[in-house]
C-alpha cells in the first residue's frame, strides 16, 4: 500500500501529464520536430497510464480509500461553489485506466497511422488535450468541473473530426458533432441549474445526502409541477444522450468517422461517447429515487440499441459499421443503468471500450494496408495478406459478440453483456415489469444483430474472393482531397495490402489482451462476488434495487438465450457471405423498402436537415430580412424620417453637421440642467 | 495618492493636449505629427493603465461603501463627486485595458488625421472613466452623452463608406434615449432635492414615479446595450468603424447601457425593476434566439460579430434583473468577459481586413493552412464566444442563466437554447473564414500575422482564459458590491 500524499501527488502528476504534452507538441511543435511532439506526447500519456494502474490496483487490491485534492476554487458566488479538484474513487479509478490505457495505446498507433501526415504535431497536441479534458470530467467534484471536461472533450472530438480540415464533409462533421452535443449541453446546464436551486449546491458529495429526502417532492418548471427527482434526471440524461449519441441525438457520431480512425478509436467509441454512461451511473443516488427518469433512460438506450445494430447491418463503409455498433453497445449500458445495473453498465464500458478500441484500430489498419478505401465492397481475401490484424480482429468480434458458454467463460463482452441482460430480465420480475422485459426483449435482438453485422465485416472483409485488383490504386478522390495534408501518401501505384507495421500492431496486440481477459479478470469485482467491496459506494443502489443480485439466479434458459440468439446471428452472416456469396449482394441490389429504409438510416439526416438546418436558415432569414430591416428600420430609421429627410434635401446639410447637432443638443441639455438647478435652487 | 480618481480619469485628457501641442510645434506636412501622436497617445494610456492598476490594488473589497472618494461642492446643488465601488473600478480598469490594445491597433491601419484620431480616442477615454467614476447625476449625464461625439467622430471621419448612415443611425437611436433620461434626471433633482447619486440610492421613490423614471432609464441604457428591438444600429455602426472603434464600442461603450441598469435602475426604483422583470426577460430572450439566428445569416465577418454581440449582451440584461447574486454577479462578469472576446474579435476580422480589405466571408476560405497561429488565435476567441467552459465567455452565461432560473425557469429554458445557436453561427464563421481547400487566388500569399498583431492579442488571450480558469479573481472584487446591492432590492420589493 502507498501512502496517501504519494499517491495524490502521483495522481495529479498522471492527469496533468496529458495537458502538459498538448501545450509542448502544440505550442512548440514546429520547433521541436514531429518525433519529438510525438515522444513527448506519447511518453507523457504512458506515464499517466502507468500512474492510472497504480491507483487501480491499489484501489482493488490494495485498500486504497477515496479522496477527493481541491486545486483551486473555480467559481464561487455565494452557494454555487465549484473548484478544481481531483475525485477518486471506483468509478473515476475505473476511468482512469480506461481513458489513459486506450489513449496511450492510439497515440503509440498513430505513429505509424499519422505517418506521412504533416499536421502530426498537431495532431499528437490535439490527442492528449482530448486525454487531459476527458480526464478532468471523470475526476471532477461537482457539477461545473465535469461540465468543463464534458465540453472540452466535445472540443477534441471537434478539432479531430475536423483535422483533415480541407475536406468539406469533414469540416461539416465537426460542426455537426459540436452543435449536437450542445443540443444535449443545454439540458445538462438545465439539469444543473435544477439541481443547484433545489439542493442549493452542485458539489457530488454535498448533493448524494440530500438526494433521499427530496424523493416524491414536487418542483416548478415552465409552469407546470414536476416529480423534482425525475425532472433533474431527464435534464441531466438530455446531456448524457447528446454527449453518448443516443437515438434522437445519435446523428453526430456516424457523421464523425470522417476523423483519423485513430481518434474514432479513442473518442469516438472508447471513451468520449461513454462519458453519458459514465455521468448517469454516477449519479446512481439520483436515478434511483428518480424511476421515471429512469425509464425513460432504459427506454431510450433499448431503442437505440436496436436501432443502430438494424442500420449497422446495412452499411458498407467498414468505420460506419463499427460507428453504428459503438452507437448500439452504448444503448445497451443505458438500458442497464435504466433498470438498476449500475454496476454491469460500467462493466460493459469498461470491456466495450477495449474490444471496440481493438476493432477501430483494426479497421484502421485494414484502410491503412488498403490505401484508405473503406468499402468493405471493395476488400474481400485479406486474412492472408493482414494476418495479424486478422487475428486481432477475430478476437475483437468474438468479444463484442459475447461468444461464451454460461458456467465456463468468454471472452470480455460475455461477462458485461450477459450480466446486462440478465439484470433486464431480473428487473422484470422485480418492479420494472414492463420496462426490463423491454429492455431484455429488446437487447437480446440487438445480440443477434450484433453477430451478424459484427461477423458480416470480418467476412466482408477478410474472407471470400478479393473485390479488389492489384494493377488498380484505390479511389483516392475522397481521402485525398485534403491535399498537401494528405495522410500516409505512400504507394500511389499497384494496390497491394500489406501487414501494418509494427507500432500499429503492437497496440492492436496489447488491446486483444484485454479484449479477452477484461472480463474474467474483473467480473468478480464489477459484478460478481466482490461487487461491494470493489465499489465501495461509489454506485449506490437502494434497498430495493436487488437487480445485480437476483440477476446471478436468473432461468437456466436466460442464460443461454444470448448464446444461441448469437451463434444464430453469425450462422447468417456465415450462410449468406461466405456460403452463399453474392446472396447478400443480390438482396441489397433489390433496394427492398425495409433494406432503403435502414440503409438510409431511417432518414434521420434528411428529416433533421429538412427540419432543423433549413428551418434554423429559414428562420435567420426572416428575422434579419423582415425582421431587422423591413420592420424595425423601416418603422424607425428608415421610415418616414429618412424619407422626408432625403426629398427635401436637407440630409446633405444633415450628414456634414449632425455631430454638431448631435453635441448642441447634448449642450441644450447640459443648459437645461444648469438652468434648472440654478432656479430651483438659486444660484 | 490623492485625487487618484480624477487623475485616472483626466490623464487622457492630458495626453490629447500634449498630442495637440505636438502638432503644434512639428513642422512638416499634415501628417508629420503622426509618429509623435501615436507614441503619446501609447505612452498616456499605458500610464493610465498603471494607475488603474494601482488603483485596483488599493481598493478594498470587502468595504461596501464608495471608495477613494472625492466630492467639491459645484454649482447650485450639484457637484463634483467622484468614487467607485467593486463594480465601477473593474470597469474603469477594462476601459484602461483595452485602450493601449486600441492605440496599437490603429498603429497602421490609420494614415491620415492620425493626429485627430488619437485625440479622439484619449477624449473618449476621458469620458467612458468620467461615467464610471461620476457619482453625480449631472456629472454622469455629461460624461455619458460625451462619450458620443467622439464616437461619432470615429465612425463619421475615419470609418467606411457608409459611414453617415450609420451614424446617422445611431444618433436616431441614443437621441430618443437621452432625451427621456435627460427629463427623469430633472424630475429627480426637483423631486430629492439632490443630485448625489448615493443619496438617490437611499431615497425612495414612490411607486408610480419608479414607473415612469424607470421606463426612462430604460429607454436610454436599452438603446446602449443594445437591447431587441433597439438593436439595428449596432451592425452598422460597427461594419462602418475603423477596428479599433469597433473595439471601444463593443468592449467599453456597449457596457454603459449595463453599467446604467446596475447604478439607477435596480437600485432607486426596485418596484418598477421588479414589475418589469417580465418585460426584460422577454427581451433579452428574444435577443438571445432572434440575434444568433439572424448573426448566423450574416455574409460580413463584423456584422456577424456584432448581432452575436447583442445576443451577449441578452445574457447581461436578464442577469442584472433576475436580481439575486449570481445573475447580477454574472452580468457584471459577462460585461467584462465580452469586452475582452468581443474586443479580440473584432481585432481578428481587422487583421484579415487589413491583409485583403473586404469582410466578405465569401471571399475567404482555407485561411488556416496560411495562417495558422492566426487560425489558433481566431479559434481560442471563436471558442469563448460560444462560452466553452474554461473560458470567461462561459462564466458570465452559466451564472447569468442560474440566476435567471429562480426567478423564471422559461426564462433560463430558452436563454441556454443560446448555446445551441452561438455555436451554429459562430463555427459557421470559422468554418467558412478558416477550412476548406483555398479557392481565391488572392489568399495564396496572406500572410500569417506578425509581432505587433501577436502583441494585441496576447494580454486578451490571458484574460480569457485566465478568468474562465479563476473567475474569482473578479468575483470576488465585485462579490460584496453586488451582495448588498442584491440585498437592498431584495428587501425593498419583499422577497
Amino acid at each position: 500500500m502507498i501512502g496517501t500524499v504519494t499517491i495524490q501527488t502521483l495522481v495529479t502528476i498522471g492527469i496533468f501529464a496529458p495537458l502538459v504534452g498538448a501545450a509542448i507538441a502544440g505550442f512548440f511543435g514546429r520547433r521541436i520536430g514531429d518525433i519529438a511532439s510525438q515522444a513527448v506526447t506519447t511518453g507523457l500519456l504512458f506515464v499517466s497510464c502507468i500512474i492510472s494502474w497504480i491507483v487501480f490496483s491499489q484501489w482493488t487490491w490494495g485498500g486504497l480509500e477515496a479522496f477527493t485534492i481541491k486545486l483551486l476554487p473555480f467559481i464561487h458566488v455565494g452557494d454555487f461553489v465549484s473548484n478544481w479538484s481531483i475525485r477518486i474513487d471506483a468509478m473515476s479509478a475505473t476511468m482512469l485506466i480506461v481513458v489513459t490505457s486506450v489513449s496511450a495505446l492510439v497515440h503509440l498507433y498513430s505513429w505509424g497511422y499519422m505517418k506521412e501526415d504533416d499536421s502530426r504535431p498537431r495532431f499528437f497536441a490535439y490527442l492528449s488535450l482530448f486525454t487531459f479534458m476527458m480526464l478532468s470530467l471523470v475526476t471532477a467534484a461537482d457539477f461545473l468541473q465535469m461540465f468543463f471536461g464534458w465540453e472540452g472533450v466535445g472540443l477534441a472530438s471537434y478539432l479531430l473530426i475536423g483535422f483533415w480540415y480541407k475536406k468539406d464533409t469533414a469540416s461539416a462533421a465537426a460542426i455537426k458533432a459540436f452543435v449536437v452535443n450542445r443540443v444535449g449541453d443545454f439540458g445538462f446546464l438545465l439539469g444543473m441549474m435544477t439541481v443547484f436551486w433545489m439542493f442549493g449546491t452542485i458539489e457530488f458529495a454535498k448533493f448524494f445526502p440530500l438526494i433521499a429526502d427530496k424523493a416524491g417532492t414536487g418542483w416548478e418548471f415552465l409552469g407546470y409541477t414536476w416529480s423534482a427527482l425525475d425532472l433533474a434526471g431527464l435534464l441531466l440524461f438530455i446531456g448524457a444522450m447528446g454527449k453518448s449519441a443516443q437515438f434522437f441525438l445519435h446523428t453526430w457520431l456516424p457523421d464523425a468517422m470522417e476523423g483519423p480512425t485513430p481518434v474514432s478509436a479513442l473518442i469516438h467509441a472508447a471513451t468520449m461517447v461513454t462519458a453519458g454512461v459514465y455521468m448517469v451511473c454516477l449519479l446512481s443516488p439520483l436515478y434511483e429515487h428518480a424511476p421515471v427518469a429512469s425509464q425513460f433512460i432504459t427506454v431510450i438506450g433499448g431503442i437505440t440499441a436496436i436501432f443502430a445494430a438494424t442500420v449497422g447491418m446495412m452499411q458498407n463503409d467498414i468505420k460506419r459499421v463499427i460507428a453504428y455498433s459503438t452507437c448500439s453497445q452504448l444503448g445497451y449500458m443505458f438500458f442497464a443503468a435504466g433498470v438498476g445495473a449500475y454496476q454491469s453498465a460500467m462493466f460493459h464500458l469498461f470491456t466495450h471500450a477495449f474490444f471496440k478500441a481493438l476493432l477501430f484500430l483494426g479497421a484502421g489498419s485494414v484502410i491503412h494496408g488498403m490505401h484508405h478505401e473503406q468499402d468493405m465492397r471493395k476488400m474481400g481475401g485479406l486474412w492472408k495478406l493482414l494476418p495479424v490484424t486478422y487475428a486481432t480482429m477475430m478476437i475483437g468480434t468474438i468479444a463484442i459478440t459475447g461468444l461464451g458458454i454460461p458456467g465456463i467463460g468468454g471472452f470480455a463482452g460475455f461477462y458485461s453483456k450477459d450480466s446486462i441482460l440478465e439484470s433486464a430480465f431480473a428487473s422484470a420480475s422485480s418492479g420494472h415489469a414492463v420496462f426490463g422485459m423491454f429492455a431484455f426483449v429488446i437487447g437480446l435482438s440487438a445480440a443477434l444483430l450484433t453477430a451478424y453485422y459484427s461477423w458480416r465485416l470480418v467476412f466482408m472483409t477478410f474472407h471470400n474472393k478479393a473485390q479488389w485488383k492489384e494493377e488498380e490504386g484505390a479511389a483516392h478522390h475522397d481521402a485525398h482531397a485534403h491535399d498537401d495534408h494528405a495522410h500516409d501518401d505512400h504507394h500511389h501505384g499497384p494496390l497491394q495490402p500489406h501487414e501494418s507495421p509494427w507500432i500499429m500492431v503492437v497496440p492492436l496486440l496489447l488491446l486483444s489482451i484485454g479484449a479477452v481477459f477484461a472480463g474474467m479478470i474483473f467480473a468478480p469485482h464489477f459484478i460478481g462476488h466482490h461487487e461491494a467491496e470493489f465499489w465501495r459506494g461509489a454506485i449506490f443502489t437502494a434497498e430495493a434495487n436487488h437487480v445485480l443480485h437476483d440477476s446471478h439466479s436468473v432461468p437456466t434458459w436466460v442464460k443461454w438465450a444470448p448464446l444461441i440468439v448469437t451463434l444464430l446471428g453469425t450462422f447468417i452472416a456465415y450462410w449468406l457471405y461466405v456460403v452463399k456469396e453474392g446472396a447478400a449482394k443480390e438482396m441489397a441490389a433489390k433496394k427492398g423498402p425495409l433494406y432503403t429504409f435502414l440503409y438510409n438510416k431511417w432518414y434521420w439526416d434528411e428529416l433533421y436537415n429538412v427540419t432543423f438546418v433549413k428551418g434554423t436558415k429559414a428562420l435567420g432569414d426572416f428575422f434579419w430580412k423582415i425582421g431587422d430591416v423591413k420592420i424595425i428600420d423601416g418603422l424607425g430609421p428608415n421610415g418616414a424620417a429618412w424619407a422626408s429627410l432625403k426629398s427635401a434635401g436637407w440630409l446633405s446639410r444633415f450628414q456634414s453637421g449632425f455631430v454638431y447637432f448631435y453635441a448642441f443638443v447634448m449642450l441644450i441639455g447640459v443648459a437645461a440642467f444648469l438652468a434648472f438647478a440654478i432656479f430651483t435652487w438659486g444660484a | 495618492m490623492p485625487h487618484i480618481l480624477s487623475i485616472v480619469t483626466f490623464l487622457p485628457l492630458l495626453g490629447a493636449a500634449a498630442i495637440i501641442a505636438a502638432s503644434l510645434l512639428i513642422k512638416g506636412d499634415k501628417e508629420a505629427a503622426a509618429p509623435a501622436a501615436r507614441w503619446i497617445a501609447l505612452g498616456t494610456t499605458l500610464v493610465v493603465l498603471a494607475v488603474s492598476v494601482l488603483l485596483t490594488a488599493q481598493f478594498d473589497p470587502s468595504n461596501t461603501a464608495y471608495q477613494f472618494v472625492e466630492h467639491m461642492p459645484w454649482f447650485a446643488g450639484a457637484a463634483y463627486h467622484l468614487g467607485v465601488d467593486g463594480v465601477s473600478i473593474l470597469f474603469v480598469l477594462l476601459t484602461a485595458f483595452l485602450m493601449p490594445i486600441c492605440v496599437i491597433a490603429s498603429w497602421k491601419s490609420i494614415e491620415h488625421r492620425v493626429v485627430e484620431y488619437m485625440v479622439a480616442f484619449l477624449v473618449l477615454e476621458t469620458l467612458v472613466i468620467g461615467v464610471f467614476t461620476a457619482l453625480d447625476l449631472f456629472l454622469f449625464y455629461v460624461f455619458f452623452e460625451g462619450t458620443l461625439v467622439p464616437m461619432f467622430l470615429i465612425i463619421g471621419i475615419w470609418g467606411g463608406a457608409n459611414r453617415i448612415y450609420a451614424s446617422y443611425k445611431f444618433f436616431l437611436y441614443t437621441l430618443l434615449g437621452s432625451v427621456l433620461m435627460l427629463l427623469a434626471m430633472l424630475w429627480m433633482a426637483h423631486e430629492t432635492g439632490t443630485t448625489s447619486i448615493p443619496d438617490l440610492k437611499n431615497y425612495e421613490f414612490g411607486a408610480q414615479a419608479q414607473t415612469l423614471l424607470w421606463l426612462a432609464f430604460f429607454a436610454s441604457f436599452a438603446v446602449k446595450m443594445p437591447m431587441w428591438p433597439v438593436h439595428t444600429w449596432l451592425p452598422d455602426a460597427h461594419v462602418q468603424a475603423p477596428t479599433a472603434g469597433s473595439v471601444i464600442l463593443a468592449g467599453i461603450l456597449l457596457k454603459l447601457g449595463g453599467y446604467g441598469f446596475i447604478l439607477f435602475n435596480l437600485p432607486m426604483f426596485p418596484l418598477a425593476s421588479e414589475m418589469f422583470t417580465p418585460l426584460v426577460f422577454a427581451l433579452s430572450v428574444i435577443a438571445v434566439v432572434y440575434t444568433s439566428l439572424v448573426a448566423f445569416r450574416q455574409t460580413d465577418i463584423k456584422k456577424l460579430i456584432a448581432y452575436s454581440s447583442v445576443a451577449h449582451m441578452g445574457f447581461v440584461t436578464m442577469g442584472i434583473f433576475a436580481g439575486n447574486e449570481t445573475g447580477v454577479q454574472g452580468a457584471v462578469f459577462q460585461m467584462l468577459s465580452h469586452g475582452l472576446i468581443s474586443g479580440a474579435l473584432f481585432l481578428c476580422v481587422g487583421v484579415v481586413y487589413d491583409r485583403m480589405h473586404t469582410r466578405e466571408i465569401a471571399f475567404y476560405g482555407g485561411l488556416t493552412a496560411r495562417m495558422p497561429w492566426y487560425a489558433a488565435i481566431f479559434l481560442m476567441f471563436t471558442m469563448a464566444n460560444v462560452g466553452l467552459p474554461g473560458t470567461s465567455g462561459f462564466v458570465g452565461e452559466v451564472l447569468t442563466m442560474t440566476g435567471a432560473y429562480q426567478v423564471s425557469t422559461w426564462t433560463a429554458l430558452i436563454a441556454a437554447s443560446g448555446v445551441i445557436f452561438s455555436a451554429v453561427y459562430a463555427l459557421t464563421l470559422f468554418r467558412n473564414v478558416m477550412y476548406g481547400p483555398i479557392t481565391n487566388p488572392a489568399l495564396e500569399s496572406i500572410t500569417d500575422i506578425d509581432k505587433r498583431e501577436l502583441l494585441l492579442f496576447v494580454p486578451l488571450i490571458i484574460g480569457t482564459i485566465g478568468l474562465g480558469l479563476y473567475p474569482n479573481a473578479i468575483l470576488d472584487i465585485t462579490g460584496p458590491s453586488v451582495e448588498a446591492l442584491t440585498t437592498a432590492y431584495r428587501a425593498a420589493i419583499g422577497g
